[in-house]
């Protein structure tokens, strides 16, 4: 089968519109926004700050604790049962482990920072807009990083690598889901997960083509913290 | 702590002025944004100030319950996120989320706004469920009266969506540019005493210093539709017909704002 044209009529290495806006919740320590087409992610951070309860406590280091989750109203169809479930658990773990390599929590032995995502709105590619919000209100924050972080959801429709899923494209019965988070200078990968059937050397160009897409995310991440700082 | 501030928010009112300069019975700047999640079949941002919270509408078909079998259901929750407030943590609604969710859901109801009966599809087999979920997004002061505006806001923007022939809502369709039937427009406001004084929205800080507050829900004909005491103090009679004055005085400054 052939994938002649994206349902959306993007080329295939195109992603949606993006637009970020850092300092969108003036009450925390950092926060952000970023949306990729018709998915919106809120980003806070709060912390350094006292971890309770005690027993998680690390006194080496501070750690990253990861909060993602849907808005009642933000999904595909049904309401979303608010709480979240074993999917969103799962998110935030890896969206914690996502995180963590850019930051250095050394400094703050026994604290925490949290991160909170929220999505009010969702069109596939969450986890991925999430990060790349968290990495900029990460930023906004404060905290010392060696670099940000990008994500997106790169993928296989029939025989074509796309990038940026929608969710017609996502929800497609041949094709695959390769989210893929970047450290953009060093070109690193912090998070890798994929569903779906894929051939290796696919596999192999699909994230070649997020590391380039993730370069582009992250010039929107810039310019975003920019403004913020322009602005002040 | 709270001792002090309290003494500085009265010393603050006695003389008719607030932390941020308004006088006790001015609200901050109200503005409301429409459509907000394209996912929702409604959904509207208010801000009061710095205070935001977005809510939306989700509808489902169902089939009514045994008792009622002519009312479509009718759901208000409040998520207070901990991306809000340092203090809100994450999991299941706290006191105040439950609290707030009971009181929006109350002047809705009673006002008869959304009338239960206007819910049904077909007679004891299948009517509207109508969720409203409003989330905080950032606190700073008020999220009753905010939550309260966002519910009726994200109500007057959604549009049914199409069922299928099998009774169940098309998620995948356009939505139809049916509306909602909405008879009033009911509004809430918060009166807050602290010593003898009065006022309204109340910023972070001021809501430390509460000794007591009535929740008034109002309906355009300025009658009252919801009642809520909340906090420690107890009122007199006095006091709580010159709350229920300053709320009905000032409901419209709220309602203009939809």
């Amino acid at each position: 089968m052939t994938y002649h044209e994206r349902f959306d009529k993007r080329a295939f290495d195109e992603m949606r519109p993006m637009s970020a806006k850092v300092g969108i919740v003036p009450r925390a320590d950092g926060s952000a926004m970023f949306q990729i087409g018709k998915t919106i992610a809120y980003a806070t951070v709060y912390g350094p700050r006292d971890l309770h309860p005690k027993f998680m406590q690390n006194p080496m280091t501070g750690i990253l604790r990861v909060n993602y989750n849907m808005m009642p109203f933000s999904g595909h169809g049904e309401r979303v049962r608010p709480g979240g479930g074993r999917r969103s658990k799962e998110i935030s773990m890896v969206i914690q482990n996502a995180l963590l390599p850019v930051l250095n929590l050394k400094d703050y032995p026994n604290a925490v920072v949290d991160v909170f995502i929220e999505l009010p709105q969702t069109d596939a590619g969450t986890r991925c807009a999430a990060i790349t919000a968290a990495a900029m209100a990460l930023a906004d924050a404060g905290l010392e990083m060696k670099d940000l972080v990008a994500a997106v959801a790169a993928g296989r429709v029939e025989d074509k690598i796309v990038m940026d899923l929608n969710y017609l494209e996502d929800s497609h019965e041949d094709g695959c889901d390769i989210p893929v988070a970047v450290m953009p200078s060093s070109g690193k990968i912090t998070l890798l997960q994929m569903d779906g059937e894929i051939s290796p050397a696919m596999l192999k160009e699909a994230i070649s083509k997020a590391r380039d897409a993730c370069k582009k995310i992250y010039e929107v991440q810039k310019q975003a913290l920019k403004a913020r700082f322009l602005q002040l | 702590m709270y001792q002090e501030l309290k003494a500085h928010v009265l010393k603050c009112l006695n003389k008719g002025v607030r932390y941020d300069g308004r006088k006790p019975l001015e609200f901050r700047p109200i503005s409301i944004e429409y459509g907000v999640s394209a996912s929702a079949e409604g959904s509207a941002r208010v801000r009061i100030g710095g205070t935001e919270v977005i809510a939306g509408v989700k509808m489902e078909t169902a089939t009514p319950y045994p008792d009622t079998p002519n009312q479509g259901n009718l759901m208000v929750n409040v998520e207070l996120l901990p991306m809000s407030n340092p203090k809100f943590e994450t999991g299941p609604p706290g006191q105040q989320a439950n609290e707030i969710a009971r009181v929006v859901d109350r002047g809705i109801r009673e006002s008869k706004c959304i009338s239960v009966h206007d819910l049904v599809i077909k007679p004891g087999e299948l009517v509207w469920g109508v969720n409203i979920d409003v989330c905080s997004l950032n606190d700073e002061g008020n999220l009753q009266d905010a939550c309260a505006l966002a519910a009726i806001a994200a109500l007057k923007d959604a549009r049914l969506p199409k069922v299928t022939e099998h009774d169940e809502v098309d998620y995948d369709a356009p939505k139809t540019d049916q509306k909602l039937p909405l008879a009033r427009l009911p509004v809430e406001v918060t009166v807050i005493k602290v010593g003898d004084q009065f006022f309204v929205d109340p910023l972070s800080d001021e809501e430390m210093a509460i000794e007591a507050r009535l929740t008034v829900g109002v309906t355009e004909k300025g009658t009252v539709c919801a009642l809520q005491k909340g906090a420690e103090a107890p009122l007199s009679l006095e006091d709580l017909e010159k709350m229920v004055d300053i709320a009905v005085k000032i409901a419209p400054t709220l309602r203009n704002a939809l």
